[in-house]
C-alpha cells in the first residue's frame, strides 16, 4: 500500500509551487495583517512540500533529497497541477486560487491521513490541520470581496471565472493515487458552492478543462517561476547553504 | 560620557547607568569565550538575551513596587501630575498610556516608535527580495518566517504607538508622504544571497544593540514591545550569522560572496546608530526621560567591539584597515562611517529610497479596493446582525 514516487511528487509540487506564488506577495499585501497571513500560509505549504519531497526522494531511491528535487528538475519534470502555477494576478485571483486549492487539499489530506501508507498518512494528518485554516482564510476573503463593493464583487467574480477551468485537473483520474481524485470533487464542490453563494457570486459552468500538469506538460508560466526559484542553487553546483 | 564607554566617577543618578553598563559589558566580554565555534555555539548575541530577560524581570518588579495611588491619572492638578511623572521616571518605573505625560515626551515617543514600526515594514523589502530565490528550501522557510516576524513586529509597534493617541492609518500616511522616516539601512540593495546573511548578522545585530536598552525604556508599552521583539531579533541575528558561517566555510565563490556582502553592509550598519553624539539632536532630552539610555556613539562602540570577535570566528574581514584594539580604552578604534552619506540617505538620496517607498505606496494603492471591500462587508454584516437581533 506504499504510495508511488510520482504520486507523492505531485502532492509535493502542488504545495511547493503554491508556496512560491504566495511568497511573491511579501511586503505587497493590501493590509499588513494580510502580509502576515499570506506568509504564514506560504510557510505551511512549504513545510508540507519539504516533508513530501523528502519522502518522494526516499521512494525513488536515487539519492535525491528535497533540494535536489526542488532545484534540479526542469519544468517538464514537475508534477503540480496547472492551477498553482498561474500568476498571482490581483488579490482576488490569489484568493480564488487559494480557495480552490485548499478546498481540494482539505478532503484530500483528510483521506490520505487514513491511507495505508503510514508515512504519507502522518504527513497528510499534519497538513490537514493547517489546510483547514487556509480554507477558512480564503473563504472569508472570498465572501468579503464578493459581498463587499461593486468593484470587489466584479474582481472576485472575474477571478473565479478565470480559474474555474483549472480545477478540473485536480479531480482527473490517476491510477497511482491511493485516494481516487474523483471522490474529492463532491466535498470540494460543497465547500466552494457554499462560499460562492454566501459571497453572492455565480458558480461558473463546467466547460473547458485544461490538464497536463501531472504529466509535466505545463503552462508557459512554470518555466519562468522555476528560473527564478532555481537560479542561485544552479549557479553553485554542489554547494551547501 | 563621550566616546569612551568606560565608566569612571559615576555618581548619583548615573550610578544606575553604571550598573546597566556593567551588565552590558559582561554580555560583550562573554564573547571572548565564544572564540571556539563548537557544538555548543551560543549564538553571536553574547549576553544580550540575558539582558532582555533582566529587563523583563525589572519590569515585573517595578510593576509590583507601584507608586502609591493613581496620582498620575485624571483629576489632579498639573503640578501634581508632573511630579508624579518625574517620580515614576526617577524610580525606574513605567509611564502607562493613561498617565499624564509632557506633550513633548508623547511626541518624541510617537516619532520614535512610529519610525521603528515603519522600519520593520520597509525592512521586509530588502530581505524579501531573496525569498523566491533562496538557495535551499530550509533557508527559504527561515527567511519567510523572518519576513513574517517583521510584519508582526511592525503591527506590534504600531499598536504601541496607538496607545499614545495616534492612529496607525495616520502614521502610515505620514510614512507614505515622506513625513516620517524609517531606518536608513533599508535603502541599500540586497545584491546577493550573502546580503541576507549580512543583514541578519550586522543589521539585526545593530538593531539589537540599539533595542536592548529600550527594553528598559520609561514608556511601558514600548518597553514591553521591545522585550518581545528583541527575543525574536536575536534569533534572526543568529540565523544571519549561520548563513555567513556556512558561506565562509563553503566554496571559494561562496566565501567571496560573503566577504563582498560584509564589505558593503559594514558602514551602513555602523551608520544605523545615527549621527555622532556631537550632532545628535534628540539625545539629551530622550536620555533625561529614560527613553534613550545610551548615546549613539556608545552603542556604536559596543557594536564594533561585538562584531570584531564574531568576524574572526567567521573567518571574514571587516572592511576597516584602521580597526585595532586600544588597550587604554579597552575598546576597538575604528573608522567612522561617512555621515554625509548617512544624511544623504536619510534625506532620500540613497540607492533604493525611491524604490522602497514606491513599493510601499503601490501596495497601499493597489490594496485600496480590498480594504474598501472589507469595510463595506463589515458594515453590511453589522446591519444584518442588528436586524437579526
Amino acid at each position: 500500500m506504499t504510495a508511488t514516487f510520482e504520486y507523492v511528487l505531485g502532492l509535493a509540487d502542488d504545495a511547493l509551487i503554491s508556496s512560491q506564488r504566495l511568497a511573491e506577495w511579501y511586503a505587497a499585501a493590501p493590509e499588513m495583517e494580510e502580509d502576515v497571513a499570506l506568509a504564514n500560509i506560504a510557510l505551511d505549504q512549504l513545510g508540507a512540500a519539504r516533508l513530501l519531497l523528502s519522502y518522494a526522494g526516499e521512494l525513488e531511491g536515487a539519492g535525491r533529497d528535497e533540494d535536489a528535487l526542488a532545484y534540479l528538475r526542469g519544468d517538464r519534470e514537475f508534477r503540480n497541477a496547472l492551477l498553482v502555477e498561474l500568476p498571482n494576478g490581483d488579490f482576488a485571483v490569489t484568493i480564488a486560487k487559494l480557495l480552490f486549492l485548499s478546498a481540494y487539499q482539505l478532503p484530500l489530506y483528510a483521506a490520505l491521513s487514513e491511507c495505508g501508507d503510514e508515512r504519507l498518512a502522518a504527513i497528510a494528518g499534519k497538513a490537514r490541520n493547517e489546510t483547514a485554516y487556509h480554507v477558512d482564510h480564503s473563504s472569508l476573503w472570498t465572501i468579503r470581496l464578493g459581498d463587499g463593493t461593486a468593484e470587489s464583487h466584479r474582481r472576485m467574480q472575474a477571478a473565479v471565472d478565470e480559474l474555474w477551468p483549472y480545477t478540473d485537473e485536480l479531480f482527473a483520474a490517476d491510477e497511482r493515487a491511493p485516494v481516487d481524485p474523483a471522490t474529492l470533487r463532491g466535498p470540494w464542490l460543497a465547500t466552494v458552492e457554499r462560499v460562492l453563494a454566501e459571497a453572492t457570486l455565480t458558480r461558473p459552468a463546467d466547460a473547458w478543462g485544461p490538464t497536463g500538469g501531472r504529466d509535466g506538460v505545463h503552462t508557459e508560466h512554470l518555466s519562468y517561476l522555476l528560473a527564478e526559484m532555481q537560479v542561485l542553487h544552479r549557479a553553485h553546483p554542489g554547494a551547501t547553504w | 560620557m563621550g566616546h569612551n564607554c568606560k565608566i569612571d566617577g559615576v555618581e548619583g543618578v548615573q550610578v544606575f547607568r553604571g550598573v546597566v553598563l556593567q551588565v552590558l559589558a559582561w554580555g560583550w566580554c562573554g564573547c571572548n569565550t565564544y572564540l571556539v565555534y563548537g557544538n555548543d555555539f551560543p549564538g553571536p548575541d553574547g549576553g544580550l538575551l540575558g539582558e532582555v530577560e533582566a529587563a523583563e524581570a525589572a519590569l515585573r518588579d517595578a510593576a509590583e513596587r507601584g507608586l502609591a495611588g493613581a496620582a498620575g491619572r485624571q483629576g489632579a492638578d498639573e503640578a501634581t501630575l508632573r511630579d508624579y511623572f518625574t517620580a515614576v521616571i526617577e524610580a525606574d518605573q513605567k509611564i502607562e498610556p493613561r498617565d499624564w505625560m509632557p506633550e513633548a515626551y508623547r511626541k518624541t515617543l510617537i516619532r520614535q516608535i512610529a519610525q521603528h514600526a515603519h522600519s520593520e515594514i520597509i525592512g521586509m523589502q530588502p530581505e524579501g527580495n531573496w525569498i523566491t530565490r533562496a538557495p535551499s528550501l530550509k533557508r527559504k522557510a527561515i527567511l519567510l518566517a523572518k519576513v513574517q516576524d517583521e510584519a508582526g513586529h511592525g503591527l506590534y509597534l504600531y499598536a504601541a504607538a496607538e496607545t499614545l493617541g495616534v492612529s496607525r492609518d495616520e502614521l502610515v500616511q505620514m510614512l507614505l508622504e515622506g513625513r516620517q522616516k524609517y531606518s536608513s539601512i533599508f535603502n541599500y540593495p540586497t545584491l546577493t544571497w550573502a546580503d541576507v546573511g549580512a543583514i541578519g548578522w550586522l543589521v539585526d545585530g545593530a538593531a539589537i544593540v540599539n533595542q536592548v536598552p529600550l527594553c528598559r525604556c520609561s514608556y511601558g508599552p514600548y518597553a514591553r514591545a521591545m522585550i518581545r521583539i528583541c527575543k525574536e531579533e536575536s534569533f534572526h541575528q543568529r540565523q544571519g550569522y549561520e548563513i555567513l558561517h556556512t558561506l565562509s566555510h563553503g566554496t571559494p565563490a561562496q566565501k567571496a560572496m560573503a566577504q563582498d556582502a560584509i564589505d558593503r553592509w559594514w558602514y551602513p550598519s555602523l551608520a544605523m546608530f545615527g549621527p555622532p553624539d556631537t550632532a545628535s539632536t534628540h539625545s539629551e532630552q530622550s536620555m533625561a526621560w529614560k527613553i534613550k539610555r545610551f548615546s549613539n556613539d556608545e552603542l556604536r562602540q559596543r557594536f564594533v567591539d561585538m562584531c570584531v570577535q564574531q568576524a574572526e570566528i567567521l573567518g571574514l574581514t571587516l572592511p576597516d584597515p584602521d580597526l585595532r584594539w586600544n588597550e587604554q580604552r579597552q575598546a576597538y578604534d575604528y573608522t567612522q562611517p561617512d555621515y554625509d552619506e548617512l544624511m544623504r540617505v536619510i534625506k532620500g538620496d540613497g540607492p533604493c529610497n525611491r524604490q522602497r517607498i514606491e513599493h510601499r505606496r503601490r501596495a497601499h494603492r493597489e490594496g485600496a479596493w480590498v480594504r474598501e471591500a472589507a469595510a463595506a462587508y463589515a458594515a453590511k454584516d453589522r446591519v444584518r446582525q442588528e436586524a437579526a437581533a
